[in-house]
């Protein structure tokens, strides 16, 4: 394995019981590339970000930065991969400042005490998310943009090279959509974080991530660019949807077509 | 911003050790004997501090200040701090505002324990290594840790609910057991009794000095857990991904907090309402992060439960009325004034 590979992953499979989440999924992810999993409801995407990170039981084998995942303690794995979950608890009345200090949990003695290399840490990620003037404030107050950034505030002062995150926008509106992904993208343009999402909003995904992995069913159905894997007769298949797709200055558009419930049954072509 | 978490602050630090001092203070001042105000607290500085002061107290007086309050007062912080803390680390471990020292089956093992032992006359709950002290104690930590392997058994995970579901069933079978074993004698019923409502008697300093030790090392581990326990309150998948052992933590806490129980038990009974109520108070006043939550808890559960033994020993005419009453009966309208005004 070539050290430019970020996450590998080989033969993946979850199950639950006797049902099957994810079987066979192989994937390699490069340093500092955007990876984004698209693809239907129940078709694993939140899953396979679960197995990556080691908090699902999985089969198969799991390599970030060419050390077998399985082999790392937890706040060795923590050191390596950050999660952004989809809906984060947040503790009652906790900070903004205390809660994105959090992320120095892996790089800390369970009894020992932040030192003023941590605090300033944390300073400088609120500076940077424009969240300085938030420090004081209950997280429970913010808005649904400012909560986003505040999480992934947490995940970037964990310092972690691979940043999951499950959805990063589905609760927010467009502009604090732009906003978050915006972020992610300038996060990761010197080359040193690796992100991967998953996404609803085809389009969106299209437009930022580098590279798209569908799954369905448990399995990957289709990869590579945006142009390559948003194909219409693709989207109708998996998604069940009518929807027409266009390219413009090179950005693909998916836009969904009027049904109406009398032949709202899309079939596969 | 500040640019700091909410680490106790010193004037909470402060505040803290000026509520403990106060509670002692008035205490060591109200008893039976009526001792001079002055003289009896120049007496416990005395005893307190290296080199010598003369009180002027008459000998008799000063056994009344070092062998009768001092160690009263001395027993009280400590059990009061241990159940307070215990309980704040009880609620963090298990994310449940219901959570108390009791919750995993502590009270339940040692009133079986206790009561085994007053039924087969082994001691009489005073005096060194007192043989219902020690069947209390062990009792104690018999029930926490069929409690962990049942609910190691049923789910592998640990998680908090299956902990406190399995915790159910064994206080409840405890419960039964001790049940049985009080309706076979009745004779014992009374003592059994007496010891379930919890009381702070003393024999001289013995009771404090088996106590301390324990009860110490335990406080000064889940002092410094208090980070820790904020982790877990982000749920035990996020905890896990911010690289905690969950599990393991878990265990380590729960081991410590039910050690510290069992100590506070084994001397004092089953005093109620102090590990539920201090850790919520402190909350509702100084937020919820566990940094301040547990430090705060230690100071104001000692002072807490050194002021209901006053009330213990002074507001019955006769004889003492058992602490477990005194700490509901006070704290319960307490709790509710700072409740009232905290959400205001």
């Amino acid at each position: 394995m070539t050290s430019e590979i970020a996450v590998e992953v080989e033969g993946l499979g979850v199950s639950i019981k006797q049902s099957t989440l994810l079987s066979g999924v192989d994937l390699a992810i490069e340093r500092g590339e955007w990876v984004s999993i698209i693809g239907p409801n129940g078709a694993g995407k939140s899953t396979l970000l679960r197995a990556i990170a080691g908090v699902a039981k999985s089969a198969g084998a799991v390599h970030v930065h060419g050390q077998r995942f399985a082999d790392l303690d937890r706040r060795e794995r923590a050191r390596l991969v950050s999660w952004v979950p989809q809906k984060p608890e947040i503790p009652a009345g906790i900070r903004v400042f205390d809660y994105v200090l959090l992320g120095r949990t892996p790089h800390l003695h369970p009894l020992a005490k932040e030192s003023s290399h941590d605090l300033a840490i944390v300073a400088d990620v609120l500076n940077d998310l424009d969240l300085a003037d938030l420090g004081d404030r209950d997280v429970a107050t913010l808005s649904g943009g400012e909560l986003q950034r505040t999480v992934i505030g947490r995940s970037i002062a964990q310092q972690a090279p691979v940043m999951l995150l499950d959805e990063p926008t589905s609760a927010l509106d467009l502009g604090h959509q732009q906003e978050v992904l915006s972020l992610l993208d300038r996060l990761r343009s010197d080359g040193k974080r690796t992100v991967v999402t998953t996404m609803h909003d085809l389009t969106l995904a299209g437009v930022y991530a580098d590279r798209l992995i569908m799954l369905a069913e448990g399995r990957v159905v289709a990869q590579g660019s945006a142009s390559e894997v948003l194909t219409a007769d693709r989207i109708g298949e998996w998604y069940r949807a009518r929807v027409s797709v266009s390219n413009r200055d090179g950005r693909v558009l998916v836009s969904p077509e009027l049904v109406t419930l009398g032949d709202a049954h899309v079939s596969a072509p | 911003m500040n640019a700091r978490p909410a680490i106790g602050r010193l004037s909470w630090l402060v505040g803290g050790g000026a509520i403990v001092t106060a509670s002692c203070v008035l205490v060591l001042l109200v008893g039976q004997a009526d001792l001079p105000r002055w003289p009896t607290l120049v007496e416990a500085f005395d005893r307190l501090t290296p080199g010598t002061i003369d009180s002027g107290l008459d000998p008799i007086q000063r056994s009344i200040v070092w062998n009768l309050r001092m160690p009263r007062i001395a027993l009280g912080l400590v059990v009061g701090a241990a159940l307070a803390t215990a309980g704040a680390t009880f609620q963090g471990v298990f994310r449940n505002p219901l959570a108390d020292p009791y919750l995993l089956g502590v009270a339940a093992g040692g009133g079986f324990g206790a009561t085994l032992a007053f039924v087969n006359d082994w001691g009489d709950g005073q005096g060194v290594l007192d043989g219902v002290q020690v069947a209390a104690f062990l009792g104690a930590l018999l029930s926490v840790a069929l409690t962990w392997v049942l609910g190691a058994l049923t789910d592998r995970g640990r998680s908090a609910v299956t902990l406190i579901l399995a915790g159910v069933a064994v206080a409840s079978f405890f419960t039964a057991l001790q049940t049985y074993l009080q309706q076979r004698s009745t004779e014992d019923i009374r003592e059994v009794y007496t010891w379930f409502l919890g009381g702070l008697t003393t024999s001289g300093w013995t009771e404090f000095g088996q106590a301390a030790p324990l009860a110490a090392v335990c406080i000064a581990v889940l002092a410094l857990s208090g980070r820790t326990l904020d982790v877990l309150a982000v749920g035990d998948d996020e905890a896990t991904m911010l690289g905690l052992s969950v599990g393991r933590t878990r265990l380590v806490l729960v081991v410590v907090a039910s050690l510290l129980t069992a100590t506070a038990v084994a001397v004092s009974g089953l005093i109620g309402f102090v590990g539920l109520i201090v850790p919520h108070a402190v909350r509702l006043v100084f937020g919820s992060s566990y940094r301040v939550v547990v430090p705060m808890s230690i100071a104001v559960g000692a002072g807490f439960l050194v002021l209901c033994d006053l009330g213990a020993r002074t507001l019955g005419s006769a004889s003492e009325i058992p602490i477990g009453v005194v700490t509901a009966f006070i704290g319960a309208p307490f709790f509710l004034l700072i409740l009232r005004t905290a959400t205001k």
